[in-house]
């Protein structure tokens, strides 16, 4: 059963250290900007911050810490481009409150759980910001099915990978 | 209302972050004019970079340091065949060098007679890519490299193989390079073969194309396309890449797509251009004297007129006014040398006029200054030449031998014109 409807009093809610707490996104980061120039198709397939945000967000439960980590994420992940900062922003806002809203409704700690939601908010980031950056800052950007689903699917089997090994720096409140 | 806004807090939270975002980003757009503007965040950006390239850096050392020592110290196999490939390939380079000079220095004897300016790269500053944005919606790099080292915004960035970018943002020790397949970049370019420019840009998907070119042109598959030098940033000539599909555009344009010659997506090592200058072509650099020419200044020649006297009378030997006796000087300096006195100070001649006077419009024109020597004096035997200042005519190495005050010697045999005079031919 990949998805189980839980009760409020039944879902456990974790907390981070504050090491864990800035030291992993700042890992996320750094390994995004590192390893694509070691291998280029890197950068156009994972997303590690956004991966990182799912996480966090689902771990913690709260929407607005959720919100608050999307922002953060996206805004540090924005500056390291040239494009204007917010965009990532924006759309890793939208997915941190929307993964903790849903970590809040539903019990995602299993692998094929984690393998949709992040497949899910893979694509609603990618839509978001399309939208931002084509709506709002008149940015040249093409949206394709095919290469937004096959990215989805591709960050979905890390996150498997990822999640796991991120449970283990969970802390039960 | 207050139960409003408490029940739906964190959907109010969430729009009021969203709100602020936004705002954040128009400010930029309408601030900067321009979307791509990073300069007007500049303080935020330092901070994330700041935070990021140490830890990149380090790992790009480390990654290195492991390499040089893997392959100069451990795995050395084969490396004797290829440095005897390579001695075999340097053999063959000096054979192509020597033509190519050949056509170097005849290029340049045309650029001086057009008063051709040319840019060259006089000054690159090495630097290690240590970082990239992480998203394949900013196609940019970060480099070792910084205010420190001399690298300012808009400066070139290049390999071996082709351009890069240039470089968008500059930090203290770090600068963003800003690639050519960035959907914000624009190079000015030119097809090598059929001299048509256009304007190279990148794509969203990280395509390099060649925009503005006529769709009523031909534009063959795999012709290289170079910089054109009109974007004031890049040099012209240098290589950017090959053309690898030709379609139809809009507007009357054609859609060609360019393969970068540099592989942007595996750079490690590029090179930064610090200084660029632009100067005047001369041929002097290329002007080969010929040893008879060397022969010529050497030997005793037809010395200078001595001093008018006023008080002589017209029709004297060496009168500049008497056009007989000009046209006697013209004649081969044995027979010149009968008509003209010995003079009493030694001639640091030569016959030899400098390339690059003519090239800057200096009259080298041993008319000009000596009256009595017709322009193709050269031809007739090495007679006195103009008295140009002794760095324009001299040879590399040779400082002029004063010529002996003394009857002047038959003329070589055979003599041939001066080499590379830079006088139109």
């Amino acid at each position: 059963m990949p998805i189980t409807y839980t009760s409020n009093e039944q879902v456990e809610v974790y907390r981070f250290s504050i090491p864990v707490t800035i030291g992993i996104p700042l890992l996320a980061l750094f390994v995004q900007a590192f390893l694509p120039l070691r291998f280029p198709r890197f950068a156009v397939y994972f997303d590690l911050p956004l991966l990182i945000t799912i996480f966090f967000s689902m771990a913690r439960r709260n929407p607005i810490a959720g919100l608050f980590t999307g922002a953060v994420i996206g805004l540090a992940q924005d500056m390291l481009g040239h494009n204007p900062i917010g965009i990532y922003g924006i759309a890793k806002t939208v997915v941190g409150y929307g993964a903790s809203s849903l970590g809040v409704k539903l019990d995602v700690e299993n692998a094929g759980a984690r393998l949709l939601v992040t497949l899910g908010f893979y694509l609603v980031h990618s839509a978001v910001y399309f939208t931002v950056a084509h709506g709002l800052v008149n940015m040249t950007q093409t949206w394709s099915w095919s290469r937004g689903i096959l990215a989805g699917l591709a960050n979905a089997v890390l996150s498997v990978v990822l999640f796991f090994l991120l449970d283990k720096f969970k802390q039960r409140t | 209302m207050e139960s409003v806004l408490g029940r739906y807090r964190n959907l109010v939270i969430l729009v009021g972050v969203l709100f602020l975002q936004v705002l954040g980003l128009a400010m930029q757009v309408k601030r900067g004019g321009n979307a791509n503007d990073a300069e007007n965040t500049r303080l935020i950006r330092i901070w994330s970079v700041g935070a990021i390239t140490p830890f990149e850096r380090i790992l790009v050392w480390a990654q290195n340091g492991s390499n040089d020592l893997w392959h100069n110290y451990v795995y050395l196999r084969g490396v004797r065949a290829e440095n005897r490939q390579l001695k075999d390939q340097i053999e063959q380079m000096r054979l192509e060098q020597v033509r190519l000079a050949e056509d170097a220095a005849q290029a340049r004897r045309l650029q001086t007679l057009l008063a051709f300016k040319e840019q060259f790269i006089s000054r690159t500053v090495a630097a290690q890519v240590i970082g990239s944005s992480g998203s394949d919606l900013s196609r940019i790099v970060y480099i070792d490299k910084g205010e420190k080292a001399g690298i300012k915004r808009d400066m070139a960035v290049m390999t071996a193989d082709g351009i890069v970018g240039k470089v968008l943002l500059v930090y203290s020790s770090v600068s963003q390079v800003l690639l050519i397949s960035d959907q914000s970049s624009g190079v000015g370019a030119l097809l090598e073969k059929t001299r048509l420019q256009g304007v190279l840009r990148g794509t969203a998907n990280g395509e390099v194309v060649l925009e503005r070119v006529m769709s009523d042109e031909q534009v063959p598959v795999g012709e290289t396309v170079l910089t054109s030098g009109g974007d004031q940033i890049f040099p012209k000539g240098l290589p950017i890449g090959t053309v690898t599909k030709v379609g139809n555009g809009k507007d009357l344009f054609l859609n060609i797509k360019i393969k970068p010659a540099a592989n942007l997506s595996k750079l490690e090592e590029v090179l930064v251009l610090v200084e660029n200058k632009e100067r005047q072509a001369t041929a002097e650099d290329n002007v080969r004297v010929r040893a008879a020419d060397i022969l010529a200044q050497r030997l005793p020649s037809v010395p200078d007129k001595p001093a008018v006297d006023p008080n002589a009378s017209a029709g004297t030997a060496g009168t500049p006014a008497n056009p007989a006796v000009a046209k006697t000087a013209a004649k081969p300096a044995g027979t010149a040398a009968t008509t003209a006195p010995a003079p009493k100070k030694p001639s640091t001649s030569s016959n030899v006029p400098s390339a690059s006077a003519a090239g800057t419009g200096q009259s080298t024109k041993p008319a000009d200054r000596t009256p009595t020597v017709p322009k193709n004096a050269g031809a007739s035997g090495p007679v006195p030449a103009p008295k140009p200042d002794a760095s324009e005519t001299t040879p590399a190495g040779e400082q002029p031998k004063p010529a002996e005050p003394t009857t002047p010697t038959a003329p070589p045999a055979n003599p041939k014109p001066p080499a590379d005079q830079s006088s139109p031919q």
